[in-house]
């Protein structure tokens, strides 16, 4: 993310796909994932190793927050295995176990999409903002149109976030992605649905603390709920099998909202614009004023890889 | 940290004053007794999982919430605006029915409702939630939060009535967040009320719909509502509401017939225009009636606003003022103790029928409800 100011000429996004990374299932080829994210990464940053690539946005001294979201249960959440893998790397680079935490708004959402809890560190930590003793910051956000706590998690257990989202249908918003993700991180995202989430999720990743401190997005596309979003739908889940990569959120849910809609044509339903939910949000984001990415294709470097 | 049963939560609750008291934390489980309404749902400790009244099934486990004017579409495992209203597997559910995060013995006149059982005692509760987002607002860390994000004590409907009939209340208030997104607990505890002769009050700030409101209308014994402003533009800058559906509601309320106070906190630069005030004015007189006590309110900076001053009390009495002029009876100076403007005086000699520093009845000079100068009948609950 570039700094509050500071003008990003064009963003890169990487999207690694593969067929066999997710069985119809549901059941995901761990190392096959594991080769999707270090080659999307290497391809981000032109590395040819990926402990070096990820080092172009985390640092050994870093305590890192990773992002996910859990939300939806088992079937429509990140899935544990990308947040794992990304925890291998991560301390592969230099960064220590215990300066990890994958973390979510609640215990019980976490549990339930599979991750193990875990508060003392070893490979990495794992936990909720109800967590005992974690919490929402005491001091009342006053930001552009958000007013709330946010987590001691963002504020005070991590420095930088690496956000790991995943790619979904929303039914108000449109699209969540990397910037709603967000959301997780404050005590009352119920006040900012209205409106599509329209300016709220913009504004609210332009909070210096989430804008500064957000390094990297990898989203986890193996399973795209293209309609019905955000809850799990069989019906309307998609195994497309990928996970895209990028430094920028905007960029990132720009190319999800581009994935979502080919595929809601691929199954003869209108395009969320036509169904009347277009994810304002994103576009909103890339505007003069919160300045926090790319949101058109003419700006944006995409490229794929298939393994 | 401490756990105390509900008998030391009520204790404690009771011994306090002048505020709201977050009670200790109480696991729900332990306090489930064989008859609550627990449900085989996912259950963070002290939430209710009792099914919503209003609300309606949509396609896809999606539901639509008919409580409120907001009429929130909530998708499976997602919540409404208000935070305490749950869609499970395509049922709406209250996370909050019996669970209060707030339990205090208030002044009637705190609520305030100064033409209902002056000088009683109203057994006051609340639960997380609220379905607006007010800027100003007083309670905002027990109103814009989650149930799970406070403190709750299991305090089902008929131990409330027990409660306050102990406790000496008159009445018991649904107050300090905004008890229409804790409807169904309210409903239940006014009707266990009722059975014991304890009164119900209700402090909203009238954002609901027709059907339930009507039927809320039917069990309880007086409502308060702030009225925000009299412009669409501070309900929805301000507050994230609308101002049509709180209209709508007023006038409901003047067809029923049940005793109902207005409150209007005055907000510098916000809502403080006396033409507006004067236009307000001038709706409530035509449509509501010259006797609806209205409450003109002194802001103090808090919550979202607190770059603004507090009001200056020459606002409230320029109001007040206007209100009169208008041809309002009962206009009242609030959150100023000691203001002339507190006491209740008699439209026809002028005289003081009901005297009151602050939360104290100063002097009371109501003779079954007719002003004891002129016998001139002064509208209220008397007794």
């Amino acid at each position: 993310m570039p700094p509050v100011g500071k003008i990003r000429k064009r963003s890169k996004v990487v999207i690694v796909k593969s067929p066999n990374v997710i069985s119809p299932s549901g059941k995901v080829h761990r190392t096959l994932l594991s080769d999707m994210v270090r080659s999307g990464l290497c391809k981000l940053t032109s590395e040819s190793r990926a402990e070096d690539a990820i080092r172009h946005f985390f640092s050994p001294q870093d305590q890192v927050g990773m992002k996910v979201n859990c939300l939806a249960g088992k079937m429509a959440s990140t899935h544990p295995q990308v947040a794992l893998i990304c925890a291998d790397l991560l301390r592969d680079s230099g960064i220590k176990g215990k300066n990890l935490v994958i973390w979510d708004r609640s215990e019980r959402e976490l549990k339930e999409v599979g991750f193990p809890l875990n508060f003392n560190g070893g490979e990495f930590r794992c936990f909720g903002t109800d967590s005992k003793g974690v919490g929402y910051s005491r001091n009342l956000i006053n930001h552009m149109n958000i007013g709330s706590l946010l987590s001691r998690v963002v504020d005070e257990y991590t420095d930088v976030q690496l956000n790991l989202p995943v790619l979904k249908d929303h039914n108000l918003s449109g699209v969540t992605c990397s910037l709603k993700n967000f959301f997780g991180a404050i005590h009352n995202p119920n006040k900012y649905h209205d409106y599509g989430c329209d300016p709220f999720i913009a504004d609210l990743n332009t909070l210096p603390q989430i804008r500064n401190q957000q390094k990297l997005v990898i989203c986890d596309a193996l399973r795209v709920q293209y309609n019905g979003g955000p809850s799990y739908h069989p019906q309307w889940a998609e195994y497309f099998g990928g996970i895209i990569i990028s430094d920028d959120p905007v960029a990132v849910d720009f190319v999800g909202y581009q994935i979502i809609d080919k595929i809601r044509a691929e199954h003869n339903l209108p395009d969320l614009e036509k169904a009347g939910r277009k994810p304002k949000h994103i576009f909103t984001s890339a505007d003069e004023k919160h300045n926090l990415g790319k949101a058109k294709l003419e700006q944006i470097d995409l490229i794929e890889i298939v393994l | 940290m401490v756990e105390l049963n509900r008998r030391s939560f009520i204790k404690c609750s009771l011994a306090a004053t002048g505020g709201i008291l977050l009670p200790n934390v109480l696991p729900g489980e332990s306090l489930l007794g064989p008859n609550a309404d627990a449900s085989p749902l996912p259950s963070p400790a002290g939430l209710s999982w009792v099914e919503a009244k209003y609300y309606k099934k949509l396609e896809h486990k999606e539901i639509e919430c008919e409580l409120c004017p907001r009429k929130c579409k909530v998708g499976d495992r997602e919540r409404g605006y208000c935070g305490c209203r749950e869609n499970q597997e395509g049922v709406y559910y209250t996370l909050v029915h019996s669970y209060a995060c707030s339990a205090n013995v208030d002044p009637i006149e705190k609520k305030p409702l100064f033409h209902f059982l002056p000088g009683t005692k109203a057994f006051s509760i609340a639960t997380a939630g609220c379905n607006m987002n007010c800027k100003f607002c007083q309670n905002w860390e027990i109103s814009q939060v989650r149930p799970e994000q406070v403190r709750n004590i299991y305090l089902p409907p008929e131990e409330v009535a027990a409660y306050a009939q102990q406790s000496g209340s008159k009445s018991i208030a649904y107050t300090y967040s905004e008890p229409i997104v804790f409807y169904e607990y309210m409903l239940d505890t006014a009707i266990a009320g009722r059975k014991k002769g304890i009164k119900s009050v209700v402090i909203t700030a009238g954002y609901i719909n027709h059907d339930p409101w009507m039927e809320l209308i039917r069990e309880v014994d007086a409502i308060k509502v702030d009225f925000k402003a009299f412009t669409e533009k501070f309900y929805e800058d301000i507050c994230h509401a609308k101002l049509k559906p709180v209209m709508d509601a007023l006038l409901d309320l003047s067809k029923s017939g049940i005793w109902y106070e207005l409150v209007y906190l005055v907000v510098p630069t916000l809502n403080d225009d006396m033409k507006n005030i004067r236009e307000m004015c001038k709706w409530m007189v035509g449509d509501l009636g010259k006797d609806v006590p209205l409450h003109f309110t002194r802001f103090h900076p808090m919550y979202l606003l607190k770059n603004l001053p507090p009001t200056p009390v020459s606002s409230l009495e320029r109001a007040r003022e206007i209100a009169l002029e208008e041809g309002m009876n009962f206009v009242y100076v609030g959150n100023v103790p000691g203001h002339l403007g507190e006491h209740t005086y008699c439209p026809e000699c002028r005289q003081i029928v009901v005297g009151r520093i602050g939360y104290t009845i100063t002097q009371m000079n109501l003779k079954n409800g007719k002003c004891k100068f002129c016998q001139n009948p002064i509208p209220g609950v008397w007794s």
